[in-house]
Order: C-alpha cells, then sequence, then structure tokens
C-alpha cells in the first residue's frame, strides 16, 4: 500500500478555494441571490458582496443644467405598440386617456396594500436631480429627472421591518429588483418628469424608475407594479438572472 | 544570497521560484480572459469618448469597426428635449444591437477577482522577499544613458541574448516590467472601477480623477491595448531567446 500523505497540494487548493466560497456564501447565504451552482453567478455574488463592503455609501456625482446631454431611447420605446399583449392593450388605454387612470399598485409586505394615482404620487414631496445614466452597452448619458423618492412611497405603504428586497413590473412585460439599501437611498426615485418635461413615452411615461447607483438597465421604465418582499425572488423567465444577466448592476 | 546571483549572472543557477511561476500562469489565464471578454463587452459599444458622457447621438473619439453595430443608422428621427434645437436630442433606436455583455462582463468580473487575488499575493510576495528589488526595478547605474541607448539599439537589431532560466533581465526588460506591475495594472483596475456607479458613490475622487466615466472607459481602453502589444513583443522576446527553454524555465523552473 502507498503511503498517503495528509495534505496534498492540490487538496489545500480545494480546500482554501471551499472555504473562500464558503466566506462568500454564508456571509448572509439566505439573501444572496441564487446562484444555481453558475459559476459566473457565484462571482457576480462575490462581486456584491465587495460593493456592500465598500466604505461609506454615498450620494452619486449631480451635475448643472449646463451638462444635460442628448439621451438616446432603446429597447421598449412604446408598450402600447405591443401586439397581442394584454399589458400592451391596458398601457394604450391609459396613453388615449393621458395617465388619468394610471394607477401604481405597492403590495407585499406593507402594512396597507394600496395604489398611487399620478397626481398622488406627485402631491408627495418630489426630489429633483441631475443625473448620469449609464446603460450596460457601455454609453452615458446625463438628464434631471423628478420624481417622488421610493422611500416615500414605501412608507406610504407602511413597509414592514422584515422586508429586505423591492421588485418592480412594468407594461412592457419587464422585471427588476433591488435590494433594500438602494430602495432607500435619497437619490431612487419614480421618477415622473425628464429634463422639466412629463416623462416623454419612449423614456417610461408615465413614470420610471431611477436607480442612480446601478447600471441604466436597473431604473426599469412604464412602471406599472412594485412588491415588497423578505426574500430573493430572480424573477422567473423575465428575471435578469434566468436570463444569463447579474442581477447586481451597482456594478 | 550571494551578490552576484542576486546581481544576475547568466551562468548563475537562479532559476523562477514557484510562487513566481504560478503567478505567472494564473495571470496569463486571467489576462486572455479578460482581454476576451473586454472585447466582447466593446463589440456592444464600439465608441469610444472623452469625458462623462457619450452615446450614440453624440460624437465619438473613436468608432471601431469591430461588431455590425459599427455606424449603424437604426435611429427615428431626433427630437430636441428644450426650445434650443441645436440642444440635446433624443431619438428612439429602432435597430437591434449585438448584445452579448451578459455572460461577458460577468465572466470579465469573474477574471478580474482570479487576477486581482493572486495578483495581491504576488506583489505582497515580490516586496516581501524582495523580487522586486533584486529582479525587476532598474538599478539606477542600469540606467545611465549609454547602456539604456545599447539595450535600445540591440532590441531594435533584434539581438537578443539567449535565455538564462531565471529572473536575469536587461534594462530595457526591467524597465517594462516595472511599468506593466506597477502602472498599467494598477490603472487597468481602477479605471475600470471608475466605470461602476456604486463605486463612484462610495469614492468620488475616482470620476475626478479621471475626468469622467467615459475618459475612465477609454484609458481603459487604451491601457489594454498598450498590455496587448507587451503581450506581443514579450512572446516575441521569449521566442526569439529560446522558446523551449523559456517555456521550461517559467514551467518547471528548470
Amino acid at each position: 500500500m502507498k503511503p498517503t500523505k495528509l495534505i496534498t497540494r492540490r487538496r489545500a487548493i480545494i480546500t482554501g478555494l471551499a472555504a473562500a466560497g464558503g466566506l462568500v456564501v454564508t456571509r448572509d447565504w439566505k439573501h444572496l441571490p441564487p446562484t444555481y451552482g453558475n459559476l459566473l453567478r457565484i462571482g457576480d455574488n462575490l462581486t456584491y458582496a465587495a460593493i456592500r463592503a465598500l466604505p461609506k455609501p454615498s450620494l452619486v456625482k449631480e451635475y448643472s443644467r449646463a451638462d444635460i446631454s442628448s439621451f438616446p431611447a432603446i429597447n421598449t420605446t412604446d408598450p402600447g405598440t405591443i401586439a397581442g399583449s394584454t399589458l400592451g392593450d391596458a398601457y394604450r388605454r391609459l396613453r388615449g386617456g393621458a395617465f388619468a387612470e394610471w394607477r401604481l399598485s405597492v403590495e407585499g409586505r406593507v402594512a396597507t396594500p394600496r395604489t398611487f394615482s399620478l397626481d398622488e404620487l406627485k402631491h408627495l414631496s418630489s426630489r429633483t436631480q441631475i443625473t448620469r445614466h449609464v446603460c450596460e452597452e457601455g454609453w452615458s448619458a446625463i438628464a434631471e429627472w423628478t420624481g417622488t423618492p421610493l422611500r416615500l412611497v414605501l412608507e406610504g405603504a407602511g413597509i414592514l421591518p422584515t422586508a429586505r428586497f423591492v421588485l418592480f413590473y412594468s407594461y412592457d412585460d419587464w422585471f427588476e429588483s433591488i435590494d433594500m439599501l438602494d430602495a432607500l437611498h435619497p437619490q431612487t426615485i419614480l421618477a415622473y418628469n425628464m429634463n422639466g418635461r412629463d416623462l416623454p413615452i419612449p423614456h417610461g411615461a408615465p413614470a420610471r424608475l431611477r436607480v442612480e447607483t446601478q447600471l441604466g438597465q436597473k431604473s426599469i421604465k412604464y412602471l406599472q407594479r412594485i412588491v415588497v418582499t423578505d426574500e430573493f425572488y430572480d424573477g422567473g423567465e423575465k428575471g435578469s438572472i434566468q436570463n444569463g444577466w447579474a442581477w447586481y448592476m451597482g456594478i | 544570497m550571494p551578490e552576484s546571483l542576486a546581481l544576475g549572472q547568466p551562468s548563475g543557477i537562479q532559476h523562477h521560484a514557484s510562487w513566481v511561476r504560478i503567478s505567472h500562469w494564473t495571470v496569463t489565464i486571467s489576462l486572455i480572459t479578460l482581454a476576451f471578454s473586454g472585447f466582447v463587452i466593446l463589440m456592444a459599444h464600439p465608441r469610444l469618448y472623452w469625458g462623462e458622457v457619450g452615446n450614440g447621438l453624440t460624437p465619438a473619439l473613436l468608432e471601431l469597426p469591430i461588431s455590425r453595430n459599427h455606424q449603424h443608422s437604426g435611429w427615428d428621427p431626433p427630437r430636441p428635449f428644450f426650445s434650443d434645437a441645436a440642444g440635446p436630442v433624443t431619438a428612439n433606436r429602432t435597430y437591434r444591437i449585438f448584445n452579448q455583455n451578459g455572460w461577458a462582463r460577468s465572466l470579465h468580473f469573474l477574471a478580474a477577482w482570479c487576477l486581482l487575488l493572486p495578483g495581491a499575493g504576488y506583489l505582497l510576495t515580490g516586496i516581501f522577499v524582495g523580487h522586486f528589488r533584486t529582479h525587476i526595478w532598474p538599478k539606477r547605474k542600469e540606467l545611465a544613458p549609454q547602456r539604456v541607448w545599447r539595450d535600445v539599439v540591440d532590441h531594435v537589431r533584434l539581438r537578443i541574448p539567449p535565455a538564462s532560466s531565471g529572473p536575469h533581465y536587461g534594462v530595457l526588460q526591467k524597465c517594462v516590467y516595472s511599468l506593466v506591475v506597477f502602472v498599467a495594472a494598477p490603472l487597468m483596475l481602477i479605471s475600470g472601477l471608475t466605470m461602476a456607479p456604486a463605486v463612484t458613490a462610495s469614492i468620488p475622487s475616482l470620476l475626478h480623477l479621471f475626468g469622467g466615466y467615459q475618459s475612465a472607459r477609454t484609458i481603459h481602453f487604451f491601457t489594454f491595448v498598450a498590455l496587448l502589444l507587451f503581450v506581443f513583443v514579450h512572446v516575441g522576446m521569449v521566442i526569439k531567446s529560446g522558446f523551449r527553454r523559456q517555456i521550461r524555465a517559467m514551467t518547471v523552473g528548470e
């Protein structure tokens, strides 16, 4: 029988990697996005944990009116033109009525699930910010946004203390979600105004999310429904993870 | 360590240390992965700019013909945001772009972690055992103009001395290695971090340092080009100075 070493180099490396992975996973395993054993998603979680460990998350840079730039509208530029979609049909009717009938539903882990009309949103205190939008494709643009801080909307529905994530559903059948740190960030707003005018349809009328601490794709347009959860939800087939994308875009 | 070995006599028996060899190939694999995934990410928007802003509706510093997204004309007519028709505009994009950023960016970051963690180990070990001081950092007398000039002339005429199987480097080689380790690699890291909105929210000085998000992206690209150039020259020199011997020296350490 050949003598076996107690600690081989290979075993040391494997143990080391497993321990390092374990640190990342157990740090807050219950609230980290699922990886489904995918190496890329494990890397994403490592990056997310590292960014959340940065000191003093602060406000993003704000610019002056002179910095406002041209701004492409990409992907959906009018959900009302999506054929054979219930959401698209609903959006077309709302658009026809100048969004007077639009209601943003806030539900899930809140004390009083409720809806907000556009007027109700505008009656809450607003925030105006000139910020840089960074598209995950690599381009950037600066615009002025006015909207209701998401924090006020969540507090308006009585967010429960156990809540950890906020999910967003849109009229172009899109899905995004953010953690509570970004949801309660002072610059995270539901914008109904862009560059001093009503939010144009190609940019997400009547209201879109602005998450300035993440890439542009998190700032979902054409808001329809907000759901507060205690647990991470990947969004199913609509979610970024099942479509092969990182969930956290901070980045 | 005897001074004659530290100074790198070609006849010396000193070989590449195992931590140097492991670092070398870890970095090689990470760099190839970073270059490949970075190129795929760039293909989604093959335009470079200066300052904070740049997009399909603003002029570019440089447009790279590296995907079907190059100079596509899929835009609806632009509409101005303000009464000033020459001011900022918006336009709907009607073109379905090439975009593989989902896996490409996650792979890019995974490779960056695989570079960062052993890279930090390499730097600390190199400082701790005096590797940089002894072998990499050019000495004052080596930087004498006539010595540098002689090394330049030798390289231009492709008079490359045969491989020595260990860390015995010429003055140009030392300068280039120092630039890669202490300038290019850190520049890649911090220009990359400057592109992350959550990072600049925490460390706003990064944006000031580069003069904007797009400047950081452009510097990230040109530093990559410089590193790519280094890799080509490095591999060329390895071939010229004895490929088999160099590979043996950097793998089994003989």
